[in-house]
């Protein structure tokens, strides 16, 4: 078996190692040229030629679309308009009756992710700490149930939408043990609050073991010595709960939470597969939206998509800032310890 | 009796060890169970997948092969006033059907469908698997999906561990400003640019084409980020040992520092894999024709077909599972560690 690794390790390898001889003379000249840092900014060359062109540049293009308007695709086609395109997302005659805004789809799906985040991230976040706290037990097997739980959060969005399409049909194996067990069998994804509720159910189930596991390690990073002197004690186990464990594992679940409201306001992926936005407009979520507008609907609006991803953008960046904010923090108390 | 209920450590029972018990068991259930249903139904007939309540395990109508018919006639058990017997079904009207006895094919005997039951037995409907690759691209699906993981992670490794070796190992002006550019890239979300990124990517020619799908999801500033912390952690004077035996900077990163990286290579590999495989969003706006369908953008594309056929869509379903279970089964240690030591993903 050792014999076999190392072989088919060689067969890899060995053409890869032949080109980087062969890139060894021209590069050797460079160096001399260019001295140590020339150097440096060669390997950095690959990286940030790509980040620039598919990253940097379209942070800035995005900008210049979403304040142009028309159906063509090159900046140079397009007419100016400056805010107009903001202005028709956000104008509304009453801003408590969508039907009454200009995109009253935006506002929907606006709503709809809103409340998406505050349900998902919260059910997630205490299941995910459940989940966490019961595997940090002195359990047998830690790293089998570990994995068990890690298992969804590998399949790709489109093959777990679909595998809860096929348990949610209505004919499906859900609402046959409903049937079974003499419950009323529920039309999961055409009826609009159960559709909903089956988007939070299955994106959480999707990423429960992602979020436990970055628990787990905060739980697991809390020194035995604490919860061995609380035993000596005798502290009650709830008391040992509220007083040791949850204190210490909040900078962790800061962090957790934020990242998790993060994916939550990007939802797209398992939603689509699932429910495609419907029934009508009852799970259409932001990214969905921007997607339809710019992308998948007759008439194409690529200012219009532009501008409501910037407003996602804002929000995103203003999340992730904190994010960032708390890990350092995080870090830095880790140090002082 | 009394052993089994005692806990390890002699202590007495409380009720989060029944929460425990409770919630791995239904946690193994509901994280296993759908997946494990889903590939006991792929292997149903149409008839099969078409049944109200579901059987658990596939099962497949029996047949006979009956003298004066060309094709097998399905078998059922009939049991009626003349008792019950095993007749083959010739065809049906309504709810009579006409049916002959395998043993007697000349005789033809009418029978009310409601007293006759389907004989069956587990059978595996194998050509669900088959009908995807002969009826529809999914070949090319799949040999797409290959190209774009291989080639996406490919080029991640080298790009990125060259970045990394630049960002640990030299000191250059600039070098924190280059960190910062980085980190902040991994603040936008593909999501936020997607209309110039698609104008980009059109302008140089890269729709409906895989390098298109490939090229702007290469840089991922955590595989950097990763690297970089392990790089940071060889010494410098290994690298300076190799400057004084006349070694070229190409040569330190190529014989020193990339073997040295292994560990973290290995991971951010096993990720890129994961993540390039499963990506989903980006490939669905590049690829408008069938021939460049990445599997992911193919099986999504068959599932919003008006007239899906659910054992086909359930079979292919199971295919593009099976590279990511194969992560799971052998290399998902690596993949928690590196979770739980980075917060990666």
């Amino acid at each position: 078996m050792a014999g076999l690794k190392t072989m088919a390790g060689a067969v890899v390898t060995a053409p890869l190692g032949w080109l980087a001889r062969l890139l060894d003379p021209p590069l050797r000249l460079w160096q001399r040229v260019a001295g140590q840092n020339g150097m440096a900014a060669f390997f950095l060359a690959p990286t940030m030629a790509i980040f620039s062109i598919f990253v940097l540049l379209p942070l800035v293009l995005n900008i210049a679309y979403s304040m142009t308007s028309g159906p063509a695709l090159f900046l140079t086609e397009r007419s100016f308009v400056g805010g107009a395109q903001y202005a028709r997302l956000l104008s509304c005659e009453n801003h408590f009756d969508f039907s009454t805004c200009v995109e009253d789809q935006f506002w929907t799906a606006l709503r709809n992710t809103a409340l998406f985040t505050v349900l998902q991230v919260a059910a997630l976040i205490v299941a995910a700490t459940v989940t966490a706290l019961i595997l940090d037990r002195d359990l047998r097997a830690r790293s089998f149930w570990r994995a068990a739980f890690f298992f969804p959060v590998l399949l790709s969005p489109v093959v777990v939408g679909l595998i809860w399409r096929w348990i949610l049909d209505r004919d499906g194996v859900l609402n046959a043990g409903l049937d079974a067990v003499g419950l009323t069998p529920v039309n999961w994804l055409l009826e609009r609050d159960w559709a909903f509720l089956s988007v939070i159910g299955v994106t959480i189930w999707a990423h429960l073991g992602f979020f436990a596991l970055i628990l787990l390690a905060g739980l697991q990073a809390i020194p035995r010595d604490l919860y061995e002197a609380a035993e000596m004690d005798g502290t009650p186990r709830a008391r040992v709960f509220w007083r040791i464990t949850l204190p210490l594992l909040m900078p962790n679940m800061l962090v957790v939470i934020v990242l998790a409201l993060i994916r939550a306001v990007q939802v797209f992926d398992e939603a689509f597969v699932l429910t495609g936005g419907g029934p009508g407009t009852a799970t259409l979520f932001l990214t969905q939206y921007i997607y339809e507008v710019g992308f998948a609907s007759l008439l194409k609006n690529p200012g219009l998509a532009a501008a409501a991803s910037i407003l996602m953008g804002g929000v995103l960046i203003v999340l992730t800032l904190v994010q960032l904010g708390l890990a350092r923090r995080n870090e830095r108390r880790s140090k002082l310890k | 009796m009394t052993f089994l209920l005692k806990r390890r450590g002699g202590k007495g029972w409380h009720w989060t060890d029944i929460v425990t018990f409770l919630w791995l068991g239904a946690g193994l259930m509901v994280m296993f169970g759908p997946a494990v249903w889903l590939v006991l139904s792929s292997f149903k007939s149409p008839a099969g997948l078409a049944e109200f309540p579901p059987t658990l395990l596939p099962y497949q109508a029996q047949t006979a092969v009956v003298e004066g018919h060309d094709n097998p006639l399905p078998l059922f058990v009939v049991t009626d006033a003349a008792g019950s017997r095993t007749l083959a079904e010739v065809r049906r009207v309504g709810t009579v059907a006409q049916m002959v006895d395998p043993a007697n094919p000349a005789e033809i005997v009418r029978v009310n469908i409601a007293d006759r039951e389907p004989v069956r037995s587990i059978g595996f409907a194998w050509e669900n698997y088959l009908g995807p690759f002969e009826r529809f691209d999914f070949l090319r699906f799949t040999m797409n999906s290959v190209f774009v993981t291989v080639t996406a992670t490919l080029i991640t490794l080298l790009s990125s561990s060259m970045a990394a070796f630049a960002l640990s190992k030299y000191e250059f002006r600039g070098r924190s400003a280059v960190v910062v550019l980085i980190l902040a890239t991994l603040m936008i979300p593909l999501s936020v640019i997607l209309v110039p990124l698609y104008s980009i990517v059109s302008a140089v020619g890269l729709m409906n084409t895989l390098w298109g799908v490939i090229l702007p999801t290469v840089a991922t500033p955590t595989g950097v980020f990763l690297l970089r912390q392990y790089m940071l952690t060889i010494p410098d004077e290994l690298l300076e040992a190799a400057r004084m035996d006349h070694a070229s900077e190409w040569q330190i990163y190529w014989r020193i520092v990339l073997p040295l990286s292994a560990p973290a290579l290995a991971v951010l590999a096993i990720f890129s894999v994961v993540w390039r495989w499963n990506d989903f969003l980006w490939p669905l706006i590049v690829l408008s024709r069938p021939e460049v369908y990445t599997l992911q953008v193919g099986l999504n594309a068959y599932a919003g077909e008006l007239n899906v056929q659910w054992n086909y869509l359930l079979a292919m379903t199971v295919i593009t599972m099976i590279p990511v279970v194969l992560v799971f089964v052998f290399l998902q240690r690596f993949i928690t560690a590196g979770i739980a030591g980075t917060g990666l993903k």
